[in-house]
């Protein structure tokens, strides 16, 4: 338990700098926008009304989808200017979060500001002060706790949601609490839900200090909790200051055998003598996107995936010519080198439980077709919007009586206590030999195949040392090892990190 | 009796809103010195005449003259620097200490000298206690505070003060009070004071020369004895009636039976 908490702790520091500077940079951006938009809207009832409806609906979007929304949108953006502006990590997170913090701190700016005595307003025109004397000596000082308060909002707002920046590849303290999800590593989790609330709790309780400074004119307050905010900063930033230079960025997608093959790549790079770091937990488009972009210096991605999602290919064909076909595509669109496959496949899988693949005789997705009206389908998050679900439904009469989404890790359990009745599994996921699942064959071959890859940035493809340090991999790892792998790491009992189970696997490498 | 207050000249002086005529093509000439009473009832356009001169409502169109100026050729901040305002709300700034609020307009025009001492000086002028200058407004009584309203009025030392129902809020001691002090503070700076109110009796007591506005017009145009007096037209005569009626049962009851 305690090894847990040390390896959780090693990474704080680095991931709270990080969650530090784009919760920080975020909130100073949405005032920058928010307090000149606030003064105008304060004069100007229309301007008002647009901007809190903007600010509101914007507030609508969940914060996830709002981080998702801004990765296309930015790649649209480099693709206008000719490139040159990363749609990856730290500026999608910003983005998204300073949109996520503009409503609190609008609304609180103009109705504090519209909410000046009129008696104050009339005395400041009578005395002849100009607009900006008028704001600056009145309305200003008396909006100010108003609109302070809008900020600590904001602030608390902005440092919670920052921890999903991790699906777009920022660096934040929800890399924990991803990482942690999906092993079910829940010593990662509660640290990263620990010290993410004590870091809100701790700026609420200073900029509440401010608030109170400026509301009761007791200026040594607001000073006490302006100088501890920047020495919070200072020090929460100090970590991220080091110099970093030359660092390869390996990239996983949010699931064991992603976290344990990105750690096997590290391993051999660390031993050629690179320094590496890993972006966890992120989305299949967003990884592809940053390693063509360089943002992502190496990964592994699955032929399928690569087949239909990216170069749009609805087709089947055998694994070999699809192999040749994503080399040259790849190679020819982005310049990604496709460095060859693992040696396993890690297909969409339909698994049932033993006693129902007995009873009902279910072996084919033909046989599922049969009693589909019966079941209940269970699936991750993004497998109904797949194409590989359009082609198994245009091959087989499937319409099942209900589906429902899961985090990958709940979905076996919700397969075996029968919570579903069949699950669109990982072929090379331990658990399914684990609980005795009977995978249900595709005769008709409507999955494509899913061939484990490695995938290289174009600046790395060309650079020998580091095509060495990977090579031996490839055609190195069986689907058996694989699963034994994944199972270390997915299991409830005698759990591994990813780092173990893949220098388990490291060991396994066949010759 | 030193005399520093300019005269005021208003030329067919008119403000409509929409269709409505809240001031209807007045033109008036204010002696330099003068206290006028502008006297109606609620909407007679009184309120809306004063705040022309100083700019916080434009004209739809006429001119207004303070001395040889028209007003529309001098910035509004400008002008209103040199003009005092009381209203009925005070408006002292709740985040200011008196003395800064008294100082205020001497900030406004860069004055860095004598500020503390102008304050004093303007404390005793207003009868407000010398220690009150370091208090906030909300530690004030209401009648303290126009007193400081006053006295931030005053600061800049503007020969004209224009009075939107100063004392209107205030209890009737502490307004008959005022009303006094102020009457005497005008004679002694030898201000020009356009006040307005809806009271007649205060008119008649403080006055050198009541206005009766009604429909956005001026109506009648007297001293107080000849208001008083009588023939002066029937809308003067119904408020002038008021107090006088007043007066007449308050002598009746002091009377032994």
């Amino acid at each position: 338990m305690s090894g847990d908490w040390n390896q959780a702790l090693a990474r704080v520091p680095e991931l709270l700098a990080a969650h530090v500077q784009l919760s920080f940079s975020a909130l100073l951006l949405a005032m920058l926008i928010c307090l000149p938009l606030a003064i105008w809207a304060a004069r100007s009832p229309r301007v008002a009304g647009i901007a809190l409806a903007v600010a509101s609906l914007i507030q609508t979007i969940p914060g996830l989808a709002l981080l998702a929304l801004f990765y296309p949108l930015l790649l649209g953006v480099s693709a206008l200017v000719g490139g040159g502006i990363s749609a990856f990590g730290f500026l999608p997170a910003l983005c998204a979060l300073t949109l996520y913090a503009l409503l609190p701190i609008l609304r609180n700016a103009v109705t504090g500001l519209t909410g000046v005595d009129p008696a104050a307003r009339e005395a400041a025109d009578g005395l002849g002060m100009t607009a900006w004397q008028k704001l600056r000596l009145v309305e200003a000082p008396l909006a100010a706790p108003t609109i302070m308060a809008g900020i600590r909002t904001a602030a608390v707002w902005t440092i919670g949601a920052a921890t999903l920046s991790t699906t777009v590849g920022q660096p934040s303290l929800g890399d924990l609490i991803f990482a942690g999800l999906q092993t079910q590593n829940w010593t990662l989790v509660l640290a990263g839900c620990l010290f993410s609330a004590a870091l809100a709790i701790s700026v609420d309780l200073l900029l509440g200090l401010i608030e109170r400074g400026i509301r009761e004119r007791e200026r040594i307050w607001a000073g006490a909790g302006i100088a501890m905010i920047a020495a919070g900063l200072a020090i929460a930033t100090l970590p991220s200051m080091m110099a970093r230079d030359n660092i390869v960025v390996i990239g996983a997608k949010g699931f064991s055998e992603q976290f344990i093959l990105a750690r096997l790549i590290g391993s051999r790079l660390e031993d050629a003598g690179y320094a590496v770091r890993y972006r966890d937990g992120l989305g299949s488009a967003v990884v592809y996107q940053a390693l063509a972009a360089g943002d992502v210096d190496v990964y592994v991605d699955y032929s399928g995936t690569i087949w239909t999602n990216q170069m749009q290919r609805t087709d089947s064909q055998p694994k070999a010519v699809m192999l040749d076909n994503i080399a040259q595509w790849t190679s020819a669109t982005h310049g990604v080198k496709m460095l060859g496959a693992l040696g396993f496949e890690n297909t969409y899988a339909f698994a049932v439980r033993p006693e129902d693949a007995r009873e009902k005789s279910l072996r084919t997705l033909d046989d599922l077709a049969r009693v589909s009206s019966d079941f209940t389908f269970g699936t991750d998050v993004e497998f109904l919007e797949r194409p590989e679900w359009r082609m198994v439904q245009d091959t087989y009469p499937i319409r099942f009586r209900d589906a429902r989404s899961f985090n990958p890790t709940f979905m076996y359990p919700a397969l075996a206590s029968g919570e579903v009745d069949v699950i669109s599994a990982f072929s090379s996921d331990g658990r399914i030999a684990a609980n005795n699942f009977v995978v249900l064959e595709d005769r008709k071959g409507a999955v494509p195949s899913y061939e484990a890859i490695v995938l290289l940035s174009p600046e790395r493809s060309s650079e020998d040392r580091f095509v060495k340090a990977i090579n031996p991999l490839i055609g190195a790892i069986t689907v058996a090892n694989m699963r034994e792998a994944n199972y270390m790491v997915d299991r409830e009992k005698d759990k591994k990190t990813p780092k173990q189970a893949a220098l388990w696997l490291k060991d396994k490498l066949k010759e | 009796m030193p005399v520093s207050g300019p005269s005021i000249s208003l030329q067919q002086l008119s403000r409509h809103y929409g269709t409505v005529r809240a001031v209807d093509s007045v033109s008036l000439d204010i002696a330099a010195g003068t206290l006028v009473a502008l006297v109606g009832l609620s909407g007679s356009g009184k309120s809306t005449l004063l705040k022309m001169i100083n700019r916080l409502v434009e004209p739809t169109s006429g001119t207004i003259r303070i001395g040889d100026e028209a007003v529309d050729s001098i910035d509004p901040h400008i002008l209103r620097r040199r003009i005092g305002y009381v209203f009925q709300n005070i408006g002292l700034f709740p985040h200011m200490s008196i003395s800064r609020n008294i100082a205020i307009g001497l900030e406004l025009a860069g004055e860095k000298e004598g500020r503390d001492e102008r304050v004093a000086e303007l404390l005793d002028l207003v009868e407000l206690p010398q220690d009150m200058a370091s208090r906030m407004p909300d530690q004030l009584s209401g009648g303290q505070q126009q007193r400081v309203g006053v006295a931030r009025a005053l600061a800049t030392r503007p020969g004209l003060m224009l009075m939107d129902e100063p004392f209107g809020a205030l209890d009737p001691v502490t307004r008959d009070n005022l009303t006094d002090q102020y009457k005497a503070l005008h004679d002694r700076l030898g201000l020009t004071t356009i006040i307005v109110t809806h009271d007649m009796a205060e008119a008649l007591y403080l006055a050198d020369r009541v206005l009766v506005m009604e429909g956005g017009q001026i109506k009648a145009d007297a001293t107080p004895a000849e208001l008083l007096s009588g023939n002066v037209g029937e809308e003067a005569e119904a408020l002038v009636s008021i107090p006088r009626a007043q007066a007449a049962h308050l002598i009746g009851l002091g009377k032994p039976a």
